[in-house]
């Protein structure tokens, strides 16, 4: 605690840089992951290529793709872009089947009901479709969320700064506080970001408070389970 | 791509091919180190697995404790235990076992408890005991399932393990950190490919014992029931998350 009130401006510091690495790949790969979903989810082959190579992709350890960037990019080892474009690369690779998944949890007779009603294409999209598949994308969002947080410290091996760098120092100087106070401040950020993100959705997707009564505790069970194992399939190291 | 060429140049060396800091050495030990980790967790987390699934009793706390665990960043426990629990191999192992155990546990309830409860009726109203119920009817059925977080653990363990030669323990993650430490980045390049050949290589090698293993008619039923499922918004994205691997 002492040590934390000495050292707290450069363990906010490090919280800062370690949020920013974070939080724009989550942003970055929403926003390349909604149109790519809606634009392949129509095309079966297509589909299935997005499926496959996301999955490919995922598989690749942080740590590798850390260095393997550098050379493709043109950029040096210790560029905090490396770590955000593998961030970027993993939330994509998740968000974009989140978001398939969540556009076809739509009903269809929704979209049709739109169509007749007169909505035009992009209006519909914007009105009902991703309104609609909210409820799935933020399951996604909330995974790719606790794993960058996870995975941005591992970046602090290769000497780009976050909160990890509270690891490698404190395992240097032998100083186990410091190592305490990082998993510490890394669990309230994880913490604190989910928070967010599930209030964020409360106050996007009113409805599904009050549709929910009706469908009983096994469905909620299940997806809550379902939603658990999403969060270990992110999380790595 | 002067760097591309350097690193094949590395990888083709036969020098780096033997003794006790060559790559089938290095290989070696990386899959002692995840074998490892995996048996013990595995130990651990498929009998509670099975029993929570099976029972349903528990699923509350282990939800929490994974809920928990999940958050916790890998290198931040590693660098714990070495710290508190001195050098060596066990103190790293430990760590990626308290890491590994939550997939494997939620893997394994999750495809015990996806498997139709009419279904189970059935077989409990055909005579079965609760041990052939659990063996003969939830374990096959919610095999696809459970070969999600299996596949999801492994690819955890050897990633992480990558992370273990920081503390510093031998494995493929020994040519990042000694190409790191040398201003070597060929070798560093050369280390990750391996690592990121080995995770897509066991994944494949697991992806095809899964369909060895698994009955057909599971994944055909997967498919053919992929529009239902969606529906509820529950097993489809649920089957595709918990094969999503890990980073």
């Amino acid at each position: 605690m002492e040590w934390f009130l000495a050292n707290s401006p450069m363990v906010f510091e490090r919280a800062g840089q370690h949020l920013v690495l974070a939080l724009v790949p989550m942003i970055l790969g929403l926003l390349i992951s909604i149109p790519l979903a809606q634009f392949s989810r129509r095309h079966s082959a297509l589909r299935q290529l997005v499926a496959t190579v996301s999955s490919l992709l995922y598989t690749i350890p942080s740590l590798a793709l850390f260095i393997i960037l550098p050379p493709l990019l043109g950029t040096r080892i210790l560029d905090p872009l490396n770590v955000i474009v593998a961030l970027t690369i993993y939330a994509v690779a998740l968000l974009v089947r989140a978001a398939m998944d969540a556009f076809d949890s739509v009903d269809d007779d929704l979209r049709q009901a739109a169509v007749a009603m007169g909505y035009k294409p992009a209006a519909r999209f914007l009105q009902i479709d991703l309104p609609l598949s909210l409820p799935v994308m933020f399951a996604g969002l909330r995974v790719v969320s606790v794993s960058n947080i996870s995975l941005v410290s591992v970046a602090a091996l290769l000497g780009v700064g976050n909160l990890g760098m509270l690891f490698t120092d404190g395992l240097q100087r032998n100083f186990v506080t410091e190592v305490v106070v990082g998993i510490i401040a890394i669990l309230l950020l994880a913490l604190v970001m989910d928070a967010l993100l599930v209030i964020l959705e409360r106050v996007l997707t009113p409805w599904t408070r009050a549709g929910s009564i009706g469908t009983g505790a096994k469905a909620q069970s299940g997806a809550e389970f379902l939603a658990d194992a999403k969060v270990h399939a992110g999380a790595g190291s | 791509m002067n760097i591309f060429t350097e690193t094949f140049a590395w990888l083709a060396d036969p020098s780096h091919w033997s003794g006790p800091g060559g790559i089938p050495v290095r290989l070696l030990e990386h899959l002692q180190y995840s074998g490892l980790v995996l048996l013990i967790a595995a130990a651990i987390a498929v009998p509670v697995g099975l029993y929570i699934g099976h029972t349903g009793r528990g699923r509350v706390v282990a939800v929490a404790v994974a809920g928990a665990l999940r958050a916790l960043p890998t290198l931040g426990l590693l660098v714990l235990f070495a710290l508190v629990a001195g050098s060596g191999l066990m103190p790293p192992v430990w760590a990626l076992v308290i890491l590994t155990v939550p997939p494997l546990l939620a893997g394994t309830y999750a495809g015990i408890s996806s498997v139709d409860a009419s279904v189970v009726d059935a077989a409990r109203a055909m005579g079965m005991k609760e041990l052939q119920v659990l063996f003969g009817v939830e374990v096959p059925n919610g095999l696809l399932v459970m070969f999600g977080g299996i596949r999801t653990a492994v690819l955890q363990v050897i990633a992480t393990v990558s992370v273990v030669a920081y503390l510093p323990l031998g494995g493929l993650g020994r040519y990042l950190f000694d190409g790191l430490v040398l201003q070597d980045f060929p070798r560093m390049l050369a280390g990750s490919l391996l690592i990121a050949a080995l995770a897509i290589v066991v994944d494949l090698v697991l992806a095809a014992v899964q369909r060895l293993v698994v009955s057909p008619g599971l994944s055909a039923r997967s498919k053919g029931g992929r529009k239902a499922a969606t529906d509820l918004s529950a097993a489809a994205p649920a089957a595709a998350a918990v094969q999503g691997g890990t980073a």
